[in-house]
């Protein structure tokens, strides 16, 4: 790399890129225009708790956007609605408790829909943790994180029903237990144990701690 | 070496904190007995300490040196070790450093893993963040997996495929075979993410989009099951079912149905039996109508179909639900251009929303009720809007005052009621007024004759409450210079004419030529005022102790004009009368070019523009002796200058950019013409003309550009993509670079073509800027 950004531009897709872009983020501008771009979710004081990003930004961007969007969300006063804009994007965000869910998606998608995809990550945690609140996403980021990525990819809901996101990332918290270098399908059955128990274990007991 | 800390430990430990420089210390301690741990190639407790690496980068601390690390547990085969790898991954790397390359090879493995869950894993970092080369290696790999029959993988697979088709457009063709089944799929998972898929090939390619279209009626079939189907827990969300799959199914009958008839006609039983049938009491109902919404007013639907989609938006309008309020606005904006009667029904509940609290559904209201703004009903609206700018926040005047002065240009019903309200907007929203309101408010009141003194009388009576709101007071000195014989002889039929003096009126100006309120271009419009009046009032002497009083003011612009004005008393005093004669009736000239464009709220409009050379001034010619024609006509020109105050609008920088030349070969020239863009002079507008001297066309024609990363690029859509041969004509195509660090502009430019039946690509750097276009 030598100082020149990634990336062609030849102005075709939909003509405006909207707006200035860094060099970087120019390749992303030519997406469809129904895209989740990134989720983060952030405390009442703008502490990050999660970051998705589903476009390639490089960390400083990151840095900036994140500062930017934080302080734009939390200004808000209760009684505003759910949506803003912000750049070139549109924001949808919701308090639950203590915490702030924000996606921001493109020009074309729709808002109420994301509410819902929001809501529907919401209830997943909630379901997982049992009564989910904001010191079990701190403590268990990197569960939060894999229970998103078992609901999203890419920026869009690969899976609609509650049931199997939450049976795929219990059969996977099982293979965790495993410490055998191979493992197989077959193994799978072969463990019967009760995957909530599993779960309750591990919630602030060290030994079924695998980090 | 003790083992090291578990991650739930460390985090709590951090939180105990007090302060920053706390934390930090606690950071760096941690993060070097993680890098002393990762210099011993611990293989046990890589995991472990990668993990609380990833904690402390969410609190913003480096931690590039886990980079490295990530890779070494994707490729570990312990599940926990991949799982937090690619969360690793995932966060730290991107396809920046080359370093993610190293991933491909794992991925590859994974995606061929016996166990699904590590399969799966491969997919979502792949279709998360996967860069075109990986997309490239691995992209038969996520077709074969397209294919499969388990359907927790094939449904992560066809959301990779989209993210490889975003970051490869060309390889979407090798996902077609695969796609043909994905319907006839019962998982919703598939289902969902199929469409998601096929709505993404539709999108992108015209061809994919034809092709598709024969999938209308199933997908018409599917979402009347999932309409009449009975409860089904798993996909339920309040009473509905799976909502997220009846929005992607109906987004993508929206594309398949844009333009074809025959697709639009399928369609349109079941949108109807959407848009009735869907419960709106919740949010998640509202979603669904919305995309209904959405997709009727896109395609071909019959009239009734679109009245009806009409209708929800307007009883959206009247949902308690914020949200939903928001969501029919910003619908409502964008059908009010083509379905404009059925929107004006919903115009009083639209205005209402004017008053709503929240500033993004009263921006929308207010876009849309001038949108809605017609002959009929300005009054009425206008009384709304006026109101509005009232008490609206400061954010909005500007925009919404603007508005209104269109508005009322459009749709006056009289010259009085104009007048009156551009009177009723300077009085409340003065100060917000936009820097080119000011010349068309001169030029709208210099047109209305009948109206010069009540104008005259007004804008007197609003300058003695008010001195402060600089657009209303250089309007109303303008309007006193020129009508001042009005105003004192109390000719005005409209209202009762005031007594005034002409001593009372120079008080007035002078006051303004000494208020610290008054802005140095406002000091300029009065004194220009008061030399006006010496030929329409009596006391010239008072006049002209004034004028030479301010020959020696610091403000050079106002030195200048007093000096000048001050020649005129003594040397040109013969010449006086004509060249301060009333305005004639200007003439609205078109603008045209960039140059001309005025900024108004982001949009390029080009404005009504004052015109940019001096009116015809009495009969100056015949009176002009040869021996100071020189000095007479500069006067002449400043006085038109002076007199029009529009000096600012010239956009002084545009010109003297020479054009050059950034490309010619094989035919094929690419000249570069410049402008710089007003007000931002970082910016330089290059315009590219591509010509073709061959006897052939070229065709296919695609300019592309990249620039270093100091600066930023930005394209609009080219005219054509054609250049014709010979000569004939030529392709334009507008850029903008802004180069905030002022370094030398260098661009490489691609350009691909079809000439004589034979693909021509050719790259070239660009380096011959002239340096006006950069410095």
């Amino acid at each position: 790399m030598d100082g020149w950004m990634d990336g062609w531009m030849d102005g075709w897709m939909d003509g405006w890129m909207g707006g200035w872009v860094d060099g970087l983020l120019l390749t992303i501008g030519i997406t469809s225009s129904f895209q989740m771009q990134f989720m983060l979710l952030f405390s009442r004081q703008g502490k990050l708790r999660l970051q998705k990003w589903y476009v390639p930004l490089s960390d400083k961007e990151k840095k900036k956007i994140t500062r930017e969007l934080v302080q734009t969300v939390l200004a808000r006063k209760p009684k505003m609605c759910s949506f803003l804009e912000w750049r070139d994007l549109k924001i949808v965000y919701k308090r639950y408790a203590s915490l702030y869910f924000c996606c921001a998606i493109e020009d074309q998608d729709n808002e109420l829909i994301t509410l819902e995809i929001i809501h529907r990550y919401v209830e997943l945690l909630d379901k997982y943790f049992g009564s989910v609140c904001e010191l079990d996403i701190i403590f268990n980021f990197e569960k939060a994180y894999f229970i998103l990525d078992e609901f999203l990819l890419g920026g869009e809901a690969q899976e609609t029903s509650k049931k199997n996101v939450l049976k795929a990332i219990e059969q996977a918290d099982l293979l965790q237990e495993d410490t055998k270098v191979s493992f197989s399908p077959s193994f799978l059955m072969v463990w019967s144990r009760n995957a909530a128990e599993v779960r309750d274990s591990c919630r602030g007991s060290e030994q079924a701690d695998w980090v | 070496m003790p083992a090291p800390i578990r991650l739930r430990e460390l985090i709590r430990t951090i939180r105990t904190a007090r302060t920053q420089a706390e934390e930090r210390e606690m950071i760096q301690k941690e993060c070097a007995a993680i890098r002393s741990s990762f210099r011993e190639e611990d293989n046990t407790y890589r995991c472990r300490n990668v993990a609380k690496l990833l904690y402390m980068h969410m609190l913003g601390y480096p931690a590039h040196f886990g980079q490295l690390e990530c890779l070494k547990l994707i490729a570990s085969q312990k599940f926990t070790d991949k799982r937090i790898g690619y969360l690793g991954a995932m966060l730290l790397l991107d396809e920046r450093q080359d370093v993610h390359l190293l991933m491909t090879n794992c991925i590859k493995n994974d995606l061929n893993h016996s166990t699904q869950y590590v399969q799966g894993l491969a997919l979502c970092t792949l279709g998360c963040m996967g860069s075109s080369e990986m997309c490239r290696d691995l992209a038969g790999e996520v077709e074969k997996l397209l294919k499969t029959s388990n359907s927790y993988l094939r449904k992560k697979a066809a959301l990779c495929a989209v993210h490889v088709i975003r970051k490869v457009p060309e390889l979407m063709e090798m996902f077609l075979p695969a796609t043909k089944n994905l319907l006839s799929e019962k998982n919703h998972g598939v289902l969902h993410t199929s469409v998601v898929l096929l709505t993404e090939m539709c999108e992108r390619s015209p061809d994919m989009l034809a092709h598709f279209r024969k999938l209308v009626p199933q997908l018409v079939r599917i979402l009347k099951n999932l309409i009449m189907s009975g409860y089904s827990p798993e996909h339920d969300v309040s009473g509905i079912s799976d909502p997220f799959l009846q929005v992607r199914i109906l987004r993508l009958l929206r594309i398949l149905g844009k333009g074809d008839d025959d697709s639009s006609e399928a369609m349109n039983d079941i949108l109807a039996q959407v848009a009735t049938n869907t419960e709106t009491s919740k949010n998640v109902g509202n979603a669904i109508l919305y995309e209904t919404v959405l997709t009727i007013m896109d395609i071909k639907s019959e009239s009734g179909l679109r009245v009806l989609a009409i209708n929800i938006l307007g009883r959206f309008l009247l949902n308690n639900d914020k949200n939903i309020r928001y969501v029919a606005l910003t619908s409502l904006l964008k059908t009010v251009q083509t379905d404009h009667n059925a929107v004006q029904r919903h115009r009083s509940t639209i205005v209402d929303c004017l008053k709503d609290l929240d500033v993004s559904i009263k921006r929308r209201a207010m876009e849309l009720s001038f949108a809605l703004v017609n002959g009929n009903n300005i009054r009425g609206m206008m009384k709304e809007l006026l109101y509005f700018l009232d008490s609206c926040d400061p954010e909005f005047k500007a925009d919404c005052a603007s508005g209104v002065f269109l508005a009322a240009e459009k749709y006056a019903p009289s010259k009085r009621w104009h007048i009156d309200t551009i009177m009723r907007v300077l009085t409340t929203a003065g100060s917000y007024v936009r820097d080119d309101s000011v010349p068309n408010l001169i030029q709208l009141i210099t047109n209305s004759v009948e109206m010069h003194a009540y104008t005259v009388q007004r804008l007197y009576k609003a300058l003695l409450d008010d001195i402060s709101q600089q657009p209303l007071v250089q309007v109303a000195s303008w309007c006193i210079g020129e009508y001042g014989d009005l105003l004192i002889s109390g000719q005005c039929e409209e209202e009762e004419p005031i007594q005034v003096t002409e001593d009372e009126v120079l008080d007035v100006l002078e006051g303004l030529l000494v208020s610290n309120l008054s802005s140095p271009v406002t000091r300029g419009y009065s004194l220009t005022a008061i030399m006006k009046l010496s030929t329409r009032f009596s006391s010239v002497n008072r006049i002209k102790k004034v004028v030479s009083i301010y020959g020696s003011s610091i403000d050079v612009e106002l030195q200048q004009r007093a000096v000048e004005y001050n020649a005129l008393f003594k040397k040109y005093d013969h010449m006086r009368p004509a060249l301060l004669e009333r305005m004639p009736i200007m003439e609205k000239t078109a603008s045209n070019g960039p140059t001309e464009i005025v900024q108004t709220n982001g949009e390029a409009e080009p404005s009504v523009v004052e015109p940019k050379h001096p009116p015809p001034v009495g009969q100056p010619a015949s009176q002009v002796k040869n021996t100071v024609f020189g000095l007479v006509s500069r006067c002449l020109s400043l006085m038109a200058f002076y007199l029009f105050d529009l000096s600012k609008t010239v956009n002084f920088l545009s010109i003297g950019i020479p054009p050059m030349t950034a490309y010619n070969k094989n035919g094929l020239k690419i000249d570069f013409t410049f402008e710089r863009a007003n007000p931002n002079p970082n910016v330089a507008v290059i315009t590219i003309h591509a010509s073709n001297s061959t006897e052939a066309d070229m065709t296919d024609f695609v300019f592309q550009a990249a620039v270093p990363k100091t600066f930023q690029l930005q394209l609009l859509s080219p005219s054509s993509n054609v250049v014709p041969a010979l000569n004939q004509g030529t392709v334009t195509q507008v850029i903008r670079v802004l180069n905030q660090q002022k370094q030398q502009l260098r661009m490489r430019i691609k350009l691909t073509y079809i000439h004589k039946g034979s693909a021509v690509q050719d790259l070239a750097e660009v380096n011959n800027f002239p340096p006006q276009s950069w410095q």
